[in-house]
């Protein structure tokens, strides 16, 4: 059963220390995406991160996912330092990017088939067809889905492997508002389900103080940590909630007073 | 005229308008079935024509076993009979019917102008032309060494084509996948892969023991470079995304080449495999012309070394159905493997 792993003590901390990360551009010149990263993420928190776009938030999280190596200093998950991509870490990116030559139930056991599980221990893939919603999709094809349920479809193959850590990269941001609204409750359902560790970038203030424990606001170039928000209000939230719009402006008084800053910064 | 009278006269005109519309529309359903009928009738009437000409115009030419091609015509005539009664009853058989019809009444008429050419008028140069009674005679009598000729084909195009894929499926692949080996197959690739097959000739005969032995090689590497160039172009092109999403999900190099990057490239490398089945097509042909001693290139040699124009046609009418079976064929490998594609892009 896909709930009875929930049971299970599951940890999932990931500490950022000192991390840096630079990029080199085409014409050869340093571009620093990210500078001194501190952070510390307790087990099966959910975190987002928000900002402009630059601020290395999808660098932060490719990082974690592995697919990306820090130029200075170290990421470890549960005191082991992250080397190269690993099941246990998660990704669902923007463009659900399922194969298009798999049905949905053969995208979904795709992180199965990855690892070298036996077909015959695939019963659970059934199980998270039903956890997404997609029941009676699961032999269709990916460009027969709606974009909605596409990316469910790209949760549930994230989930399969029984991730500690799922690092979401705007996995809403190309949905319209239905849809998303209803996909976040699902979002929270599961992570409330299984306790695992999340990592949420957005560029939807709102959709993040929905979401997480803790908002990370981060200002670029280069990209850093500018504040930690807490969210204080409980769950389930509503979005009509007054701390709601206390926080929003908070953010929003964030990012501008950064804007200033870099502003006078230049003058 | 009070308003109730207004109302009702106009109910009754418009009932009586309506009539008028349903009963023109019932006409021009009959208009149609007419036409209908006309349409399907076509082919029988060009049979006929056909037949009144096959008969009563006297042959200027020396025709033998004439008898093939009459009953040819008649058990088309007749197959064309039972499909229409047929189609009286079966509406999907019917339209599909109607729409050949076009289609066979041009092919009558061809025939028609061809018999009326050469044998009927004698204006084109024998035995250059022969009529078509004479080809299908040539057929019907020489079927036994065309088959065994199409077999010889068939062996030497399976065994290269083979060949062909298996070499060139890995190469591109791994061109595809490693930079090292890109570096060295590449040039070899650009270099010797335009070189048409064929221009070989002379050097694998000089290499290889047997025609045959040399007839493959050509037709492996005719096959081989297209392959090669598609399977190598579809790998390389393949969305980076899936790669990084294979690996979160704990896929290894060996899961991402076989399991993602092949089947991504597939689309492109079906290309490959048509073209390659073409360029094999043509060096089996020229490589049976030119040395090897069976097959049908060696039997149209063989039949144009006597002037039998006609068995030269009956040879080219069977390479026709061959090699657009074998195309068929692949089309419907091609729409088993890629049933993904169906509804994502044109067919």
């Amino acid at each position: 059963m896909v709930t009875a792993e929930n049971a299970l003590p599951q940890a999932g901390a990931i500490v950022f220390e000192q991390v840096r990360k630079i990029f080199v551009d085409p014409e050869g010149r340093e571009v620093e995406a990210l500078s001194s990263v501190n952070l510390a993420i307790r087990p099966g928190e959910f975190v987002s991160l928000v900002g402009p776009s630059g601020c290395g938030k999808s660098t932060l999280l490719r990082l974690v996912a592995g697919l990306e190596t820090a130029s200075e200093g170290l990421i470890r998950l549960d005191d082991e330092v992250i080397a190269g991509p690993h099941y246990l870490r998660g990704l669902v990116f923007q463009d659900p990017t399922l194969f298009p030559w798999l049905t949905v139930r053969r995208n979904i056991a795709a992180g199965l088939a990855a690892r070298g599980v036996a077909k015959q221990q695939w019963d659970e893939v059934d199980e998270y067809i039903e956890l997404v919603g997609l029941s009676g999709f699961g032999d269709s094809f990916p460009h027969q889905l709606s974009g909605g349920m596409a990316q469910r479809a790209a949760l549930a193959r994230a989930l399969v492997n029984h991730p500690k850590v799922l690092l979401l990269d705007e996995p809403l941001g190309a949905l319209d508002a239905f849809t998303r609204m209803q996909l976040q409750d699902e979002i929270l359902r599961i992570w409330q389900d299984r306790g695992t560790t999340e990592i949420f970038v957005t560029h939807d203030i709102d959709e993040a103080i929905y979401l997480s424990d803790r908002i990370i606001v981060m200002t670029p170039r280069p990209g850093k940590i500018q504040e930690i928000i807490e969210v204080p209000i409980g769950r389930p939230r509503s979005r009509n909630h007054p701390d709601f719009f206390r926080l929003r402006s908070r953010i929003l008084e964030v990012l501008n007073f950064a804007k200033e800053l870099s502003l006078s910064y230049y003058l | 005229m009070s308003a109730s009278e207004l109302t009702s006269r106009k109910k009754t005109d418009l009932q009586i308008e309506l009539g008028e519309l349903k009963s023109e529309k019932h006409s021009v359903k009959k208009d149609l079935n007419l036409m209908l009928v006309c349409k399907l009738l076509l082919p029988v009437l060009l049979w006929g024509i056909f037949w009144v000409a096959h008969l009563f115009i006297a042959d200027r030419q020396i025709l033998t076993g004439g008898k093939y091609f009459n009953w040819l015509m008649i058990t088309l005539l007749g197959l064309y009979l039972i499909f229409l009664v047929i189609s009286y009853f079966i509406s999907n058989i019917r339209s599909g019917l109607v729409h050949k019809v076009p289609l066979i009444s041009a092919v009558l008429m061809i025939l028609l102008i061809w018999e009326l050419t050469t044998l009927k008028l004698n204006l084109l140069p024998l035995p250059y032309f022969p009529p078509p009674a004479k080809v299908f005679a040539a057929l019907a009598i020489d079927w036994q060494t065309l088959w065994i000729s199409v077999l010889y084909s068939l062996r030497l195009l399976g065994i290269g084509y083979l060949i062909g894929l298996l070499v060139g499926l890995p190469c591109g692949t791994l061109m595809g996948w490693y930079a090292g080996f890109n570096y060295w197959l590449n040039p070899v690739l650009r270099f010797i892969g335009p070189i048409p097959a064929t221009a070989w000739i002379p050097v694998a005969m000089a290499v290889f023991p047997t025609s045959f032995a040399a007839s493959i090689f050509l037709i492996a590497l005719a096959s081989w470079f297209p392959i090669t160039v598609m399977t190598w172009s579809g790998i390389a092109n393949v969305n980076k995304a899936f790669y990084e999403v294979a690996r979160t999900l704990g896929g290894g190099e060996y899961y991402l080449i076989t399991r993602v990057a092949v089947p991504a490239a597939l689309p492109s490398i079906f290309v490959g495999l048509f073209m390659g089945m073409g360029t094999a097509f043509v060096t089996l042909v020229v490589g049976e012309l030119l040395g090897v001693k069976a097959g049908l290139g060696w039997y149209i040699q063989w039949a144009q070394g006597w002037a039998e124009y006609a068995k030269v046609y009956a040879a080219l009418f069977v390479m026709a159905v061959i090699f657009s079976g074998l195309i068929t064929l692949l089309f419907r490998i091609r729409d088993k493997v890629l049933v993904w594609q169906r509804g994502l892009i044109k067919w």
